[in-house]
């Protein structure tokens, strides 16, 4: 691909799965299908613990996605779909997973996952997601409390950094290191509208602004964006960022630095929690069904 | 757990936060009866209770699909509001 039409937004897409684990060792296969409005996401549990995963592009088919993102978790395993005991649906996309026996709304299967992912200390999520963003509070057992939901406005979603990438022609996974190397922090750019924020970046470009200046002016944005969502419910600690804005390290830093917090740091991928918690409900939903059977 | 159904633009911030906690002990219903919008419905949730929520194709509209109940001036208590007897709701504008 050229540089002229190189898609600087589009992400690296991959699967993974652990090869010291044999699923034909276990009472239990679960699984949970992300279905979100810009990734999917499957998660593959043997008795609840992580076997594997995949992270895709969602394509124009919800359906389609889904059934691509469990068969490339499903790669190299040796498992089929007819291997799965129980599978949950979630995001945007949950009610047209044709294989699941559940959807479970992202908010659940968020604060579920966020509490494997950073352990029953985590009480705030935020999910920055592809086109919506969300806080939810969770108790210890990442039950959900509380939470609130913004999908209206793409402005402090992944989308948004999308925009921004290919507008700058930055690649997205740099957007975050090259928004960090300025010597001195610039006003952000309107935080309110992606549409508005890009025609200011635009002026500042032939204003003689560096690209890493712009950046670090849009992430600043999207920080100060994300933190009124969060001070509208009320920070608990411990607090945690899940979803593909948690790998831009442009953002996070910046947001921390407004909420004067840490964000605890996880092994796993954060753009999987949604799938992962959907698993773990997948896991307690058929071992409720087979006590069910039982008596 | 506190359910916020809305948004926030460039406009403001809209949201109607229902405690579904109290939800579960409601026999009633008299939000869905009491909006002239009929923006609520009684859905099972996640955990497997039966709580009230904002229906999916009002969430993004909610500051104009409330806009009747809320005049400028001699603004009554909402019908919404005074509906709910175990005061499960709230709305944030």
């Amino acid at each position: 691909m050229t540089e002229k039409t190189k898609e600087f937004w589009r992400w690296k897409e991959y699967n993974w799965h652990d090869e010291a684990k044999d699923p034909k060792d276990v009472e239990t296969i679960s699984a949970g299908v992300d279905v979100g409005s810009v990734s999917s996401q499957a998660v593959i549990l043997l008795d609840g613990e992580l076997y594997a995963y995949s992270n895709m592009r969602t394509g124009s088919d919800s359906p389609n996605s889904a059934i691509n993102a469990m068969n490339w978790a499903m790669e190299n395993t040796g498992l089929t779909m007819d291997d799965l005991h129980y599978t949950v649906g979630t995001g945007y996309g949950r009610v047209n997973v044709p294989f699941s026996d559940r959807a479970i709304t992202e908010i659940a299967c968020h604060a579920r996952g966020g509490n494997t992912m950073y352990g029953p200390t985590v009480r705030t999520i935020l999910d920055m997601g592809g086109q919506d963003c969300k806080v939810i509070l969770c108790d210890e057992r990442g039950k959900v409390k509380n939470f609130l939901m913004n999908d209206k406005c793409a402005a402090g979603t992944g989308r948004g950094m999308e925009v921004f990438a290919d507008l700058l022609a930055v690649s997205i996974e740099e957007v975050g290191e090259l928004s960090l190397d300025v010597e001195e922090e610039p006003p952000p750019v309107s935080s309110t509208c992606v549409v508005f924020a890009k025609s200011e970046a635009s002026s500042l470009l032939r204003d003689g602004w560096s690209k890493k200046r712009v950046l670090a002016a849009y992430c600043s944005a999207m920080a100060h964006r994300v933190v009124s969502l969060l001070e509208r419910v009320g920070v608990e600690k411990d607090f945690a960022i899940t979803g593909g804005i948690a790998k831009n390290s442009g953002v996070v830093v910046r947001l921390e630095r407004e909420l004067k917090l840490t964000s605890l740091k996880s092994k796993y991928d954060t753009q999987i929690a949604g799938a992962l918690g959907a698993a773990l409900f997948a896991k307690a939903l058929v071992e409720k069904q087979r006590k069910k059977v039982a008596q | 757990m506190k359910a916020n159904y809305g948004y926030m633009d460039g406009s403001g911030e809209f949201y109607i936060t229902i405690d579904t906690d109290l939800c579960i002990e409601c026999a009633d219903h008299g939000c869905v009866k009491a909006c002239p919008a009929g923006m609520f419905e009684i859905i099972v949730d996640d955990y497997d209770d039966e709580v009230a929520a904002i229906k999916e194709d009002h969430r993004k509209k909610i500051k104009y699909d409330c806009g009747p109940c809320k005049p400028v001036n001699d603004r009554p208590t909402l019908p919404c509001v005074a509906g709910c007897t175990l005061g499960a709701l709230t709305h944030s504008w």
